[in-house]
């Protein structure tokens, strides 16, 4: 093991290196368990999973099997999926609606409020058996931005508004898809492993810079298909015409480009098919009356890879895919991925939506098995070797004054910083370009 | 006399012609000769990997794994041919054990047929997996055999978890 510090963070002498030690030591993973996953806000899961009272979801948060379940009062719950007398797992379904839950074990009962409702032979136990005190334990926190519902183990920490920050205008840009505000999960979750260390996939998950390398058969796929895939060029873009990378606060980060390559929100390409074109026209100009042509152009002709600290993704671009992953080893994560759309989206549009996103992501993707190759790859190429090849360089567009590109790495520096900082307790440190 | 031939719903095929059939896609898959495999395909076919949790579900209302019509189908064969298609860069390999083949419905110009299936996946360094599961081939009898128009592809894993990805055509 070498002993180097995590990071080497010296933007004046334009470095920045991290010590590879952090993705394959499992003593870190440790460490990251109890100073980032149990202190952080973490995506449990959406609102619209458990539409109805009685519905529910397992799963696990921060590495924790949970139950997360909307009660018979409308109340969103989440609860710890453990039995309080001998520790089972109360319910085993992937998903449902129920009034109670049930411990098949020694048949203790609870409500979808958590409270316990039956203990089978209970004139055995003393006066001082108290129901009250042994219902479902809950998350101590549980809040959610717009739909998206977060647990936080930590009892002591501000609000989600608080930690989410200037994040939560980009979560506004992809829920603002939805006339009413309302999006929702779609059908068919993606559960893939991928034999690398959760930091690979995040940033993997918005680094630009590896999309021609990495992804040059998928661009090949959308030039055959007709769509120019070349950068726009000209006057009187959203934004840098390259897209840019910023930091959003306390570890989020986003890339944020212009859309060029067709969204189902407001840019019809070849692929979609020619009975798409009047149904994605309709949708943008629902958007232009709605919130004014300026706005609907930011929310229409922008895409975003959205990092919110430490393992969720909202990748809003040809679709809208949610992701999040949990570091089952250090070599090692699980990866949950959703599609996004809106309530309000036609049956017509619906399908361009999950067959713009099939395209790119996904486990049999254009795209993402590539990506997960190259984590695989990285992780193979750096676990035996961190005492001779000791640092990664992260340096890209260090030394630049004004706006970080989307292929820069600022947005990749971000996230280990913040991560640095809650691993040592070091200062918060930025850029002069920030 | 095979069960299959006592069957009123095989109207004028067999089951050994449909497993014959199978094999067949299934030695040229695993031999990655994948514009042999186009040449199996009807011009409209589809090819359907649905999300594990989901397995009868419509590709137009449900997140699928892989959910091609032919332009996708064709696309996806000519990635797998490039070197640049880094997942499955060597290519697997892999071999396909089909056994329980069914005609569940026949016309005269087209049957349903299930069949099950463990494709062994090998890559270098041990790594790998074994997807096991269910084909339901929707065939359309043609002059010179029969031309796939569905291949719906069933994994029985309740989530895709250690096998990682489907980057090969399953």
């Amino acid at each position: 093991m070498n002993t180097h510090p995590y990071i080497i963070d010296n933007p004046a002498q334009n470095d920045f290196r991290l010590n590879r030690q952090t993705l394959v030591d499992p003593e870190i993973l440790t460490l990251e368990k109890k100073r980032i996953f149990d202190t952080c806000w973490i995506y449990a899961g959406h609102d619209s999973e458990v539409r109805k009272p009685g519905d529910f979801v397992t799963r696990n948060v921060a590495g924790r099997p949970v139950i997360m379940t909307r009660d018979s009062k409308s109340e969103m719950r989440l609860f710890l999926n453990t039995c309080r007398h001998r520790g089972a797992k109360v319910c085993r379904e992937r998903s449902g609606n129920t009034k109670r839950f049930y411990c098949f074990y020694h048949g203790w009962s609870y409500d979808n409020d958590g409270a316990l409702a039956a203990v089978p032979g209970d004139d055995a136990y003393p006066d001082s058996f108290d129901r009250s005190e042994l219902g479902l334990t809950e998350a101590p926190r549980f809040e959610q931005y717009r739909g998206f519902w977060f647990a936080c183990f930590n009892p002591s920490v501000p609000d989600l508004e608080t930690y989410l920050e200037a994040a939560k205008e980009y979560i506004d840009l992809v829920v603002d898809q939805s006339p009413t505000g309302t999006m929702e999960i779609v059908t068919g979750v993606q559960e893939y492993d991928v034999e690398a260390n959760w930091k690979l996939l995040v940033e993997n998950s918005f680094d630009d810079y590896h999309l021609h390398s990495t992804h040059s058969t998928w661009l090949e796929y959308m030039k055959d298909a007709g769509v120019n895939i070349k950068v726009p060029k000209g006057e009187g873009l959203v934004l840098p015409k390259r897209g840019i990378g910023k930091n959003l606060g306390n570890g989020h980060a986003v890339i944020d480009n212009v859309n060029f390559r067709g969204r189902p929100v407001a840019t019809w390409i070849s692929i979609y098919g020619d009975e798409a074109k009047p149904l994605v026209e309709a949708a943008k100009a629902e958007l232009v009356e709605r919130l004014g042509e300026e706005r609907a152009e930011r929310v229409a002709n922008t895409n975003r890879n959205l990092f919110v600290f430490p393992n969720l993704m909202i990748n809003d671009g040809s679709s809208v895919t949610v992701r999040t992953f949990w570091p089952a080893a250090a070599d090692r994560m699980e990866v949950t991925a959703w599609a996004l759309g809106p309530v309000e989206e036609s049956p017509e549009m619906r399908k361009v939506r999950l067959d713009a996103f099939l395209t790119f992501y996904g486990p049999g993707g254009f795209a993402t098995p590539d990506d997960v190759e190259a984590l695989m790859q990285v992780q193979q190429g750096i676990a035996e070797t961190v005492n001779e090849v000791p640092w990664s360089v992260m340096t890209r567009g260090i030394a630049k004054e004004g706006e970080q590109l989307n292929s820069d790495e600022l947005h990749l520096r971000t996230f280990w910083r913040r991560w640095n900082e809650l691993m040592t307790g070091a200062e918060p440190r930025a850029e002069a370009a920030e | 006399m095979a069960l299959a031939e006592t069957k009123p719903v095989a109207v004028g095929i067999s089951r050994s012609e449909v497993e014959d059939f199978l094999y067949l896609e299934a030695s040229i898959l695993d031999d990655w000769d994948l514009d042999g495999w186009l040449e199996l395909l009807c011009d409209d076919a589809s090819y359907l990997v649905p999300p594990n949790e989901a397995p009868d579900a419509d590709p137009d209302d449900t997140l699928f794994i892989i959910a091609d019509d032919i332009h996708r189908i064709r696309s996806r064969v000519k990635r797998l041919k490039s070197p640049d298609a880094h997942a499955e860069y060597p290519p697997s390999r892999t071999r396909r054990l089909i056994t329980n083949v069914r005609i569940l419905e026949s016309s005269d110009a087209e049957l349903t047929a299930t069949s099950n299936f463990s494709v062994h996946r090998f890559r270098r360094g041990g790594k790998g997996g074994v997807y096991v599961g269910r084909y339901i081939h929707r065939l359309v009898r043609e002059a010179d055999g029969f031309r796939i128009a569905e291949r719906r592809v069933i994994l029985d894993a309740e989530e895709l978890g250690a096998l990682g990805a489907v980057s090969f055509i399953l």
